[in-house]
């Protein structure tokens, strides 16, 4: 990846995790790890993200709430499940209201596993979806050129 | 009369990283009622039992909240310990105190922060989460984990604590608790923040009784309920009392968790001073039959666990009533006539764990 010419602006939202990887997605934007200095911002409205950070599990309430939001995201946009609930379900896979990992839900572009991920892991991945959104925004472009 | 509006507030939102909703009725800039709606994050792990023995459910338990992980892998141990009769040894009592104390700094720093980003002080926030990392990294030094310690177990402790490390735990503490103080400091006389706090959401002693509030909340409305109290693990051993706060309203309870900080630096000196050699875990053998309550205080108040066990390595019956949960209740009296722009504030106040609460 060569160096992002946009400053991406990431959401955030918490499907049904425990917290443990809330925290540390939040611990990325505080001092220590401080995931600003990419010029990445936590924003709270879905129509100015890029990428979407979710954490936890899918379950029956809150599929809407996640099919929503990755709606109104405008393209190109990536999605990061975070955490191993995120990816799989994890330890959680097999209650009763979970349905599985983001991915049952909504398309995802970087699996970071970990419980609880490490902010090193997620900074490393939001990295990783930060290239993919590269490639997806001049595979848009191309796409308008030709039509 | 006015035009009533409702304002849903969440799921998704800016002032907690966790989903709740609310559905407000104002009444211009008047929030008349708040009505709660929960269960995004339900997961059902209560039922999770059936499906894993007694001694995998610590780690579920750990995983019902990531910011008090450990006290709920303790509480669950202790249920567990209760129905079987175990007798836990004295070093691992005093290891569960030290952890137990060191998540309760790490909650009330990491709520201090939020707290501080729901009245826009954003320079705060990164102040106290900066403290909080050196707290973290001791963590990460004596469990191996930053959030989920991974240490309870039935019957004990899976690592002890070397005196070493002992010893340079309780000098980093030192360090830590200096710069908490400058923070704090911040919370206590900044008129911004007094501004902001003092008068608002007002939760008074008999609606608390009423209500039944608890932690933090029911504290800062003057009353000393603390279940640290009961002595389990080595409260019983130390010497402390319950901080309590009268002003009944936001910056009382803020005031109650800035207290509580230097109380649990104190009872990890005290616990260091006094702990024990000896083993840290016993070998648990045989099943739990019978049930039993455990009532531990958590940074956000009063958990209850309850087990049930019928002799097989799977539970029947497992409950936890959370903190969060009881302090639902205050919160909408909190509200009830506030104005909009101070309910994240009032919100934050009862410290609100909905990942617990809806497990
Ligand atoms: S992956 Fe682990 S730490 Fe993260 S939300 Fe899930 S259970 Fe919690």
């Amino acid at each position: 990846m060569s160096f992002f010419k946009k400053s991406p602006w990431v959401i955030h939202y918490d499907g049904s995790s425990c917290n443990g990887c809330d925290i540390e997605v939040l611990a990325c934007l505080t001092p220590l790890y401080d995931i600003e200095r990419f010029g990445i911002i936590n924003t709270g409205n879905p129509k100015h993200a890029d990428v979407f950070l979710i954490t936890g599990t899918i379950n029956e309430q809150n599929l809407e709430v996640v099919r929503n939001i990755y709606n109104q995201m405008p393209d190109p946009k990536v999605v990061a499940a975070i955490g191993i609930c995120a990816t799989s379900g994890g330890i959680f896979r097999e209650c009763y209201n979970v349905k599985g990992g983001v991915d049952t839900a909504i398309p995802v572009d970087i699996y970071i596993p970990g419980c609880a991920v490490r902010p090193e892991a997620i900074i490393d991945g939001v990295v990783a979806a930060l290239g993919v959104l590269e490639k997806k925004a001049a595979a848009l472009k191309t796409m308008k050129a030709s039509a | 009369m006015a035009t009533r509006t409702i304002v849903p507030f969440g799921p998704q939102h800016p002032v907690l990283p966790e989903p709740i909703h609310l559905d407000l009725v104002l009444e211009d800039e008047k929030v008349i009622s708040a009505i709660p709606s929960i269960g995004f994050i339900h997961r059902g792990l209560e039922k999770l039992v059936e499906k894993k023995d007694f001694l995998e459910m610590t780690y579920v338990a750990e995983r019902i909240c990531g910011i008090c992980s450990f006290i709920h892998g303790q509480s669950y141990c202790q249920a567990i310990e209760g129905v079987m009769k175990i007798d836990v040894p004295e070093r691992a009592l005093y290891l569960r105190t030290i952890w137990g104390e060191m998540s309760r700094i790490h909650s009330h720093l990491l709520w201090l922060g939020l707290f501080a980003d729901g009245f826009g002080f954003e320079s705060l926030f990164m102040h106290s989460w900066r403290v909080r990392e050196k707290l973290l990294d001791l963590i990460e030094e004596t469990t191996g984990g930053r959030v989920i310690f991974g240490t309870a177990k039935v019957g004990g402790v899976r690592r002890d604590m070397e005196s070493l490390t002992l010893k340079r735990v309780e000098d980093e503490l030192k360090i830590i608790e200096k710069m908490s103080h400058e923070l704090t400091d911040v919370f206590k006389k900044d008129s911004s923040v007094k501004r902001r706090t003092v008068g608002k959401g007002v939760l008074s002693k008999e609606d608390a009784i009423t209500l039944g509030a608890v932690g933090p909340t029911v504290r800062g409305s003057g009353i000393a309920s603390d279940m640290r109290k009961l002595g389990y693990a080595a409260y019983g051993k130390i010497s402390w009392e319950p901080v309590i706060e009268t002003g009944c309203d936001c910056y009382a309870r803020c005031m109650v968790r800035c207290r509580e900080l230097y109380q649990s630096f104190d009872m990890i000196y005290q616990a260091m001073a006094k702990i024990p050699d000896g083993p840290v875990d016993v070998k648990v053998t045989g099943n739990p039959n019978g049930e039993y309550f455990a009532r531990v205080e958590q940074p956000r108040g009063e958990v209850i666990y309850y087990v049930k066990g019928n002799n097989t390595k799977n539970l029947e019956r497992f409950r936890v009533r959370t903190p969060t949960f009881a302090n639902v209740p205050p919160l909408v009296k909190m509200l009830g006539g506030c104005e909009l722009a101070d309910v994240p504030v009032i919100v934050l106040t009862i410290d609100p764990c909905i990942s617990c609460t809806e497990r």
